[in-house]
């Protein structure tokens, strides 16, 4: 073990330093993980679904639509305190076929005098669900300006995946509610 | 635990002429590095902090002893002026809730446990001189004056609704942050900076005394339990509080600079915030246990006249703890909407945590049993320390599953449960190690008599507040709320009849300890008899001012 033999004073000294650096190391590694948790905790959400975080998915895939089961989706809007637009849905709620694409219109109006530059955090509960909710198309997916004033009808273009069917955890889903918040950024920087 | 002689105890009387040398009066105990100073400076910090947080909690079992909100508005006039609201006065139960929490976890618990008893007892039973680092062990001390400073400042500025930080302990965003305005929060989340700091600090210097300063011959296998329990505690530490450092400094630039990483309102989660506290803050729970064990592995066995029971098994057992305390932090958030397999997953490794600490349970049995046991008030305090902890382990090993913790969660249930191993296992860990140093630190015999009074009192008292909390918790009462049914009205009542009979035993204690410090009996070097074979007891009472000029070599 390390301490069989009694070190010289100079010798402890050195080693104590050695240890108080790659402890500090450690303390400092702690720290850094604790930050990188942000951007870590994205992308695992983004990989698995979890939290209720939608998948996406490109036009050209091609899913089965499971004739004969049906879900009935939700929309629910949000927009951060203080922003001054009125974001809502077309229609509050959809029935889709599980596997068949549907799509959903998002309204937004610019209620103040100066353009305003949004973009919308989102995601599904039950939560679940977010693994199979993919959506093709989003408004969600780029910032949106709208001048003073401005109304614009969005787009969601999306499909519940059939192997939604196929999950234990999902048994009982029937009902999958998808939420946006609409929060303002600087235009021009990627949304954070 | 291997028996530990040194080769050349009783020597100091006239080997070391100016090893009791003490500095003046302000250089000694304000810019202190020597170890036991360090110590005795963290032990009275614990105390003035316990006091405080115990004293919130007596004001919290006075509105508590009967529905109906009855002290707390006339508590707001005195914190938000005389037209405090009745908003302000729930704001103030907040605060109260918040300040006790923090108070009793990083500024009672943790700087008695590791800065009181570690800095005193780890470098003389390892053989060293002192900590490696004589100035960072002042660092670390004087750290914790202004962040609870900070702390208790916070409670006189605006944290929203009212004055002072209300958050919790566990300072869950969005209330600490769009839900706070004003600087109390921000003060106390500073104050958990800089004990975290502080703490940091003390961890390093810890962990290079320990693999570092040990006497020749004292292999790692070879060290008492105690210096293994802080080993492995200033690890936790070193692990989990700069995650903690990180998850409240995003906290404050949520607050102060229009950062969203807690708000989903920008692209953030809330629940990221909660991933972060607790993955720090599960191994927080053991780091306030672990000393506790040690400090029972070490009085058990010395009132047993017997080595402890598994010696390796009761190390490795805590490094066990340790490791898997890491990855057990959602069963606190059961109740966030996990899909069915994760929840199995945080059950089974809650659940897993349960054969370490029940080995530790057996071997503290099996060192007892056959032992020539002496009921000295240490010893009494551990029994009680083993029986507590045992029936607060049983309640977690309920709330670790994940399906019970739906109903349970945020009831008395689960305050019943900590406050278990918490209350009333750290704090018998705590008073057990004070008596049974409190020889060693002060030269002086405690009152045996008061001692043995202030366990049965404080043993009853404590059982009577916290036990009926299980029955409050399982019929459904919320924590945190100042107010309840008339339903819950009886068992709330004898739990604050049970703090009546708590602070009462807290009285014998503070008697026991001014009349021990005046006049109580001249303690000798080891007042235990041969039980006791840790290096401190080798050393006179109290120890020299410098042990271990020439260093013990253990066979």
């Amino acid at each position: 073990m390390m301490a069989s033999l009694p070190p010289s004073p100079f010798d402890r000294e050195r080693r104590n330093r050695r240890t108080l650096v790659t402890m500090a190391g450690v303390g400092l590694a702690m720290l850094g993980l604790g930050f990188a948790s942000v951007p870590l905790y994205r992308i695992f959400c983004e990989r698995t679904g979890f939290g209720g975080t939608t998948q996406r998915a490109s036009s050209d895939v091609n899913v089965r639509a499971a004739v004969g089961h049906s879900m009935s989706i939700r929309f629910d809007s949000n927009v951060q305190p203080g922003m001054p637009w009125k974001f809502y849905p077309e229609h509050p709620t959809d029935t889709v076929t599980v596997g068949a694409r549907d799509m959903a219109i998002f309204i937004a109006k610019n209620m103040s005098d100066k353009p305003v530059t949004g973009t919308a955090s989102f995601n599904v509960t039950p939560t679940q669900a977010g693994a199979y909710f993919t959506k093709i198309q989003c408004f969600c997916f780029t910032q949106q300006t709208l001048q003073p004033g401005e109304e614009v009808r969005m787009p969601v273009l999306y499909y519940v995946d059939p192997k939604i069917l196929a999950d234990p955890d999902n048994r009982d889903t029937q009902e999958i509610t998808l939420s946006y918040t609409f929060y303002p950024v600087e235009q021009d920087k990627k949304p954070s | 635990m291997t028996t530990i002689t040194a080769d050349h105890h009783g020597d100091h009387a006239h080997d070391h002429h100016d090893a009791d040398h003490k500095p003046a009066f302000f250089q000694r105990w304000f810019m202190s590095t020597n170890h036991k100073d360090i110590g005795t400076l963290y032990l009275i910090f614990a105390i003035i902090a316990g006091i405080i947080g115990g004293a919130i909690s007596g004001l919290m079992r006075a509105e508590l002893a009967q529905p109906g909100i009855q002290y707390l508005q006339t508590w707001a006039q005195y914190s938000d002026g005389p037209s405090a609201t009745l908003d302000q006065a729930y704001h103030l139960w907040n605060v109260l809730i918040t300040a006790h929490g923090l108070i009793m976890v990083f500024f009672m618990v943790m700087p008695a446990m590791i800065g009181g008893f570690g800095n005193w007892f780890v470098p003389i039973m390892i053989g060293a001189p002192d900590m490696a680092f004589p100035r960072m062990n002042n660092i670390s001390f004087w750290l914790l004056i202004p962040a609870f400073a900070l702390l208790l400042g916070s409670t006189f500025v605006p944290g929203g609704t009212g004055n002072g930080a209300g958050t919790g302990w566990t300072v869950y965003a969005p209330l600490s942050t769009s839900g706070s305005a004003g600087p109390a929060v921000d003060m106390a989340i500073l104050s958990l900076h800089i004990a975290g700091a502080s703490s940091i600090l003390g961890a390093i210097n810890f962990i290079t005394t320990i693999l570092n300063m040990r006497a020749p011959g004292m292999t790692l296998h070879k060290m008492p339990l105690f210096v293994w329990s802080v080993l492995v505690t200033a690890f936790l530490l070193l692990l989990a509080l700069p995650v903690l450092a990180a998850a409240i400094t995003m906290l404050l630039t949520d607050r102060n600079f229009g950062t969203t990483f807690y708000d989903a309102a920008g692209g953030g989660d809330p629940e990221l915030y909660q991933h972060l506290f607790w993955f720090f803050g599960h191994p927080e729970v053991y780091i306030m246990i672990l000393p506790g064990f040690g400090i029972i592995s070490q009085i058990v066995s010395t009132f047993s006249r017997k080595p402890v029971f598994g010696y390796l098994g009761m190390a490795y057992a805590m490094v066990a703890i340790g490791v898997v305390g890491f990855v057990v932090w959602a069963h606190h958030m059961f109740t966030t909407g996990m899909s069915v397999n994760v929840k199995m997953y945080f059950t089974a490794a809650t659940m897993v945590i349960a054969v370490p600490t029940g080995i530790k349970i057996f071997s503290w049995i099996a060192t007892i049993w056959g032992g020539s046991i002496s009921f000295k008030t240490p010893m009494v305090w551990a029994l009680g320390f083993i029986f507590l902890f045992t029936v607060g382990g049983v309640t977690g090993v309920v709330l670790a599953n994940g399906g019970v913790d739906d109903v349970l969660h945020d009831t008395y249930y689960v305050v019943a449960h900590f406050h278990y191993v918490l209350s009333l296992g750290a704090v018998f860990g705590l008073f057990a190690g004070f008596y049974y140093w409190f020889p060693k630190m002060s030269g002086r015999m405690y009152n045996e008599f008061l001692g043995q009074l202030h366990f049965w009192v404080f043993f009853i008292g404590v059982n009577l507040l916290f036990f009926p909390m299980h029955f409050l918790g399982l019929s459904g009462m919320p924590r945190r709320y100042p107010d309840y049914p008339e339903a819950f009205a009886y068992w709330n009542k004898v739990a604050s009849h049970g703090y009546e009979i708590m602070a009462a035993g807290m009285l014998i204690f503070f008697v026991n300890l001014i009349w021990s410090l005046a006049a109580g009996r001249k303690a000798e070097g080891n007042p235990w008899g041969e039980g006791a074979t840790t290096l401190e007891w080798t050393l006179s009472s109290p120890p020299p001012f410098h042990q271990f000029e020439t260093l013990p070599v253990i066979d």
